[in-house]
């Protein structure tokens, strides 16, 4: 595993909220190709991590190297743009479009019409909205909810929500695809069929970062494993290692159940 | 109405715009005719507030930013109007170049204004654009000392009206024998203008750009998440919106031959949100049927309240003024208690709301 060239490096990333310590310097390498996870307890900052990685909390220090380069956070579009896309702990769909404008808004990014393209339809324009649109259905197909494309987005169903999230992703043809929790309240049998999807995209060359509380999913799919608790990396390793590892066990025992509400405000 | 089928059949979509395209040009000399003067500007004011709530749409409709004081475009794009074709500077430039400028300066100020409200929404935005559509009022009401500017509260008068050349809408004109008179020839300019409007919005709503817009208003931070820059986009809805406000107060200018600042208050900015509101919010048919209605169903009262009152009681119990705002109020209610979409919601908003009682 270890041959593989990396694709993303944070090093010493912090988050402060007043006082609350979110992210207490959190140093990881993501490998191209790999699924890796990160996991902790609730409020461990896995989540605040991820929006720091997507620009959409300013960290108090710290860098991250994404595909060579320093990436530049201060603006979610400008990571976007480098090649990075998530989804949502609690989806965040655009909930009165429907499902195939929700992946084309997703190729916003990559393509160009303006104002002045859009009022003249120029042959240029025309060309494009047809690739946005066939691209659009292309990965809805992908992600099996191309029957539900003129559906609105809030009329889905919870898991085929989590699928449009992730063709929305797609669409903006991302080299890392963070997943913040995507198997949160489903089914064993969805579970699975996410499972296989995630899989399918690895093998699509994409690589994928993902957070997630279902610990036989984590084990199952992940190339190597990084825990967070209190904002602090205690752990990175395959996942039978991880697994084995006195602190990891520590850190989910000896932690007291906490409102799953908590890590929306501190996570 | 199934507008997958009718668009299927051609034949019958092209004979419904022939006639609406019929009953356009000839209803200046019918309601001319039938109605009188009087209706006729009336009509022509509803052309104008078609364009306003059409730009303000794009703003508060699309982007979803409460925009509390739009009427402020309206006004830049009057006083620029008034000020470059009046006698007031002794400046008479040409409709060719102060329409389009008029609407490129009426853009930039909608960017501008728009620029310090970017990181915020609902009642916030709304309270600061409409302290931005006041200080634009007070200014045109101010700026007449120490450098005499905008003449003040006296407003500016004897504008020209619009003319090309020597075609000036202002005489009578005589196109292939008939004679237009001066109110139905701006009804076509008016109309004109107004059909280029709902043009580019309908191609602006169909777009990359209008998809971002709708994206910013269902949910800003997944937006910023798929790569759409949501400064660049909200500003451009700014600027875009007040593009058409600025072209609608020009015309505006060009028609009355006179512009105040009282032209430009709070009301106007609330009408316009109304129209907007009633009509069916990010639906260009709604929008333009709140326009009409808005513009219409006021004045019609008007009219009425004063005979009306007479024939019932005799005498004139109620002043029809106040009267008209009761009952514009009550017409609000029932509408927003009965139609909260709006009067002629798209048909998306309509499935929300459908899905939403389950």
């Amino acid at each position: 595993m270890s041959e593989r060239p990396l694709l993303l490096e944070a090093r010493d990333v912090a988050k402060h909220f007043g006082g609350v310590k979110a992210l207490r310097g959190v140093s990881l390498t993501i490998r191209q190709g790999e699924i890796y996870g990160l996991i902790g307890p609730n409020g461990a900052g896995k989540t605040t991590f991820f929006n720091c990685l997507t620009g959409l909390y300013v960290p108090n220090g710290g860098s991250i190297v994404f595909d060579g380069a320093e990436l530049d956070t201060s603006a979610p579009h400008k990571v976007a743009a480098r090649g990075i896309a998530r989804t949502f702990q609690n989806i965040r769909l655009f909930a009165n479009m429907t499902a195939l404008e929700n992946v084309m808004v997703g190729r916003h990014q990559r393509t160009r019409a303006g104002v002045f393209g859009a009022i003249f339809r120029t042959p240029a324009t025309k060309a494009e909205e047809a690739a946005i649109q066939r691209r659009a259905e292309e990965l809805l197909h992908y992600v099996g909810i191309a029957d539900r494309a003129q559906d609105l987005a809030k009329h889905l169903s919870y898991g085929d929500q989590r699928r449009l999230e992730i063709a929305r992703a797609l669409a903006t043809e991302p080299r890392l695809l963070a997943l913040d929790e995507p198997a949160a309240g489903m089914n064993a049998s969805e579970t699975g069929e996410l499972r296989t999807l995630i899989e399918g995209i690895r093998k699509d060359g994409i690589t994928v970062l993902l957070i997630e509380h279902d610990v036989k999913l984590v084990m199952g799919l992940c190339d190597r494993v990084a825990v967070l608790d209190y904002g602090e990396k205690i752990c990175e390793d395959v996942p039978a290692v991880v697994q084995k590892d006195p602190r990891v066990i520590t850190a989910y025992l000896g932690a007291e159940a906490q409102p799953a509400g908590s890590e929306v405000a501190h996570g | 109405m199934n507008w997958n089928t009718l668009k299927h059949d051609r034949r019958t979509l092209w004979a419904g715009y022939a006639a609406i395209g019929i009953v356009l040009a000839v209803l200046p000399f019918l309601v001319g005719a039938g109605l009188g003067n009087a209706w006729l500007r009336i009509l022509n004011f509803a052309m104008l507030y078609i364009m306003l709530a059409l730009g303000l749409n794009i703003v508060v409709g699309f982007a979803g930013l409460l925009d509390l004081g739009y009427i402020a475009f309206y006004a830049v794009g009057a006083y620029l109007y008034a000020l470059l074709a009046s006698p007031h500077f002794g400046l008479h430039w040409p409709v060719w170049a102060i329409l389009p400028l008029g609407a490129v300066v009426a853009g930039g100020a909608g960017a501008l204004l728009g620029a310090p409200t970017l990181r915020l929404r609902g009642d916030y935005l709304a309270i600061v654009t409409l302290g931005f559509g006041e200080i634009i009022r007070i200014f045109m009401n101010n700026l007449n000392a120490p450098i005499n500017i905008t003449n003040g509260p006296q407003g500016i008068s004897s504008i020209d009206p619009f003319h090309i050349g020597n075609v000036t809408l202002a005489k009578p004109l005589v196109v292939a024998g008939i004679t237009v008179p001066s109110l139905h020839a701006y009804y076509y300019l008016f109309l004109g203008l107004a059909l280029v409007i709902i043009f580019v919005t309908i191609r602006l709503e169909d777009s990359r750009i209008g998809r971002a817009w709708v994206a910013i208003r269902e949910d800003e931070i997944a937006a910023k998440a798929c790569g759409i820059n949501v400064r660049n986009i909200k500003l451009l809805a700014f600027a875009m919106g007040a593009t058409f406000g600025g072209v609608a107060g020009g015309l505006f200018a060009s028609f009355q031959g006179f512009v105040s600042p009282e032209s430009f208050g709070l009301m106007e900015s609330v009408m316009v949100l109304c129209m907007v509101v009633l009509g069916g919010m990010g639906h260009i048919p709604g929008v333009i049927l709140g326009g009409i209605l808005l513009t219409i169903l006021p004045e019609a009262f008007r009219h009425a309240a004063v005979p009306l009152q007479q024939a019932v009681f005799g005498k004139v119990v109620v002043d029809p003024e106040s009267l008209r705002m009761l009952l514009f109020g009550l017409a609000l209610i029932v509408v927003m208690l009965y139609r909260p979409a709006g009067l002629w919601p798209s048909a998306t908003r309509k499935r929300e709301l459908q899905g939403g009682s389950k």
